[in-house]
C-alpha cells in the first residue's frame, strides 16, 4: 500500500493529482489523507484528514510514505523505518507561506530513505523501484547530541 | 526539609512545561523528550491535545493556535499561556513551536524558569520569527541547523534527524 498525507494545515494539490495521475499503473493500493485540496482523485481512496491512530496505522501499513516535505512526515517514517518520498511546497505556486520546504528538503535529502520528487515522473519512478530505501530506525548522533544538551541544561535548573 | 508547591507536593526535582504546537512542532517534542526522564513532573501544553491523548500523555493541557499575525488571538493567548504557567510554576519551560510556545516562554522568563527554545529543524535556512524573537530572553535557543548558530544567542547542539 503506498500512503500519501499531506498534512493538515493546508492542501497540497498538485502533489495529490501527481498521485492520481500515477496510480492507475502501480498495480498496488493507495490511500490518501489529502486535506481541503480542490482536486478531487479519481483513482483511489481518500479521506481530507484522519485520527492520529489512524494515520500511525496507515503509516505502519504502508510499503512507501508519500507527503509533503513536512518535519512530521520525515520523523514518522525514521519511527516506523519507512521510505518517505517527499514534496516540497512552493510558495510561488501558492503551496505554503515561503520557500522553507524547499530549503529543508535541499538538506534533508542527504537522509538515506529520504526520497525528493519534484514531478509525477520523479513519483512513477520511484514507486517503481523493487527495493525503494527506507529510512533508519536507529537514531543517529545527531539526535543524541540534542538530548544530552538539552538534558544537562534541565538538570541546571534549580527548583 | 523538603520544598513544597502550592498544592502541597514535593519540589524536590525538576518540573518542566513542554509547549509545542501541532504537526511538526508536536513531532519534533516527543523525539526529544527523552531528556526529561528524571524529572520529577512535566507538563504537556498544546494545540492539538488528540495528540497528547494518543501520546498517552496524562498531564496535558489545551492551549489556543494562533500566529504572530493574528494581534487579537494573541492577546487572548497571552492571558491563556499566561495562566497556565503562573498555575503550573514549572522549573523549566521548553518549546518546539510556535507562538504560543513563545508566549510560554515569556511567562517562565517572568516568573525565573529556565527558558528553552528548540527552533524548529524545519528552519534551514532562517531562525523562525519566534525563535529570533525567544534568542532575546530565553536561557537557551538552539537551532537544528549549524549554519544559523551564531554561537552565543543561537547555539547548534545537534537535531531530531
Amino acid at each position: 500500500m503506498i500512503f500519501l498525507t499531506v498534512g493538515t494545515q493546508l492542501p497540497f494539490d498538485r502533489l495529490v493529482a501527481a498521485m492520481d495521475e500515477v496510480a492507475p499503473d502501480l498495480g498496488e493500493e493507495v490511500f490518501a489523507q489529502i486535506g481541503n485540496g480542490a482536486y478531487q482523485p479519481r483513482n483511489f481512496a481518500h479521506v481530507a484528514r484522519m485520527a492520529p491512530e489512524e494515520f500511525t496505522e496507515r503509516f505502519q501499513m504502508a510499503r512507501v510514505v508519500v507527503g509533503h516535505a513536512g518535519i512530521g512526515t520525515m520523523l514518522s517514517g525514521q519511527q516506523h523505518g519507512k521510505p518517505v518520498v517527499v514534496m516540497a511546497r512552493r510558495h510561488a505556486l501558492g503551496e505554503h507561506r515561503n520557500d522553507h520546504q524547499v530549503a529543508t528538503v535541499a538538506q534533508l535529502r542527504r537522509i538515506p530513505g529520504v526520497h525528493v520528487i519534484e514531478t509525477a515522473k520523479d513519483l512513477r519512478d520511484l514507486l517503481a523501484e523493487p527495493e525503494i530505501v527506507p529510512m533508519s530506525k536507529l537514531q543517529g548522533p545527531n539526535l543524541d547530541r540534542l538530548v544530552g544538551r538539552l538534558r544537562s541544561e534541565i538538570s541546571a535548573a534549580r527548583p | 526539609m523538603a520544598k513544597r508547591d502550592r498544592t502541597g507536593h514535593s519540589r524536590d526535582g525538576i518540573h518542566v512545561l513542554a509547549v509545542a504546537s501541532g504537526g511538526g512542532h508536536w513531532s519534533e517534542m516527543m523525539q526529544i523528550a527523552a531528556a526529561f526522564d528524571g524529572a520529577r513532573r512535566v507538563d504537556y501544553a498544546t494545540t492539538d491535545i488528540r495528540l497528547a491523548e494518543e501520546a498517552d500523555i496524562q498531564a496535558r493541557h489545551a492551549i489556543k493556535d494562533y500566529s504572530q499575525t493574528e494581534p487579537l488571538r494573541l492577546l487572548a493567548g497571552a492571558l491563556e499561556t499566561g495562566r497556565l504557567v503562573w498555575r503550573l510554576r514549572p522549573d523549566v519551560v521548553i518549546s518546539t513551536g510556535a507562538a504560543p510556545g513563545l508566549l510560554c516562554l515569556f511567562w517562565g522568563r517572568i516568573i525565573g524558569a529556565r527558558t528553552i527554545w528548540v527552533d524548529s529543524i524545519a528552519n534551514a535556512e532562517r531562525l523562525s520569527l519566534s525563535g529570533r524573537l525567544a534568542s532575546q530572553f530565553a536561557t537557551l535557543t538552539l537551532t537544528q541547523w549549524e549554519s544559523l548558530a551564531d554561537g552565543a544567542r543561537v547555539q547548534f547542539a545537534g537535531s531530531v534527524l
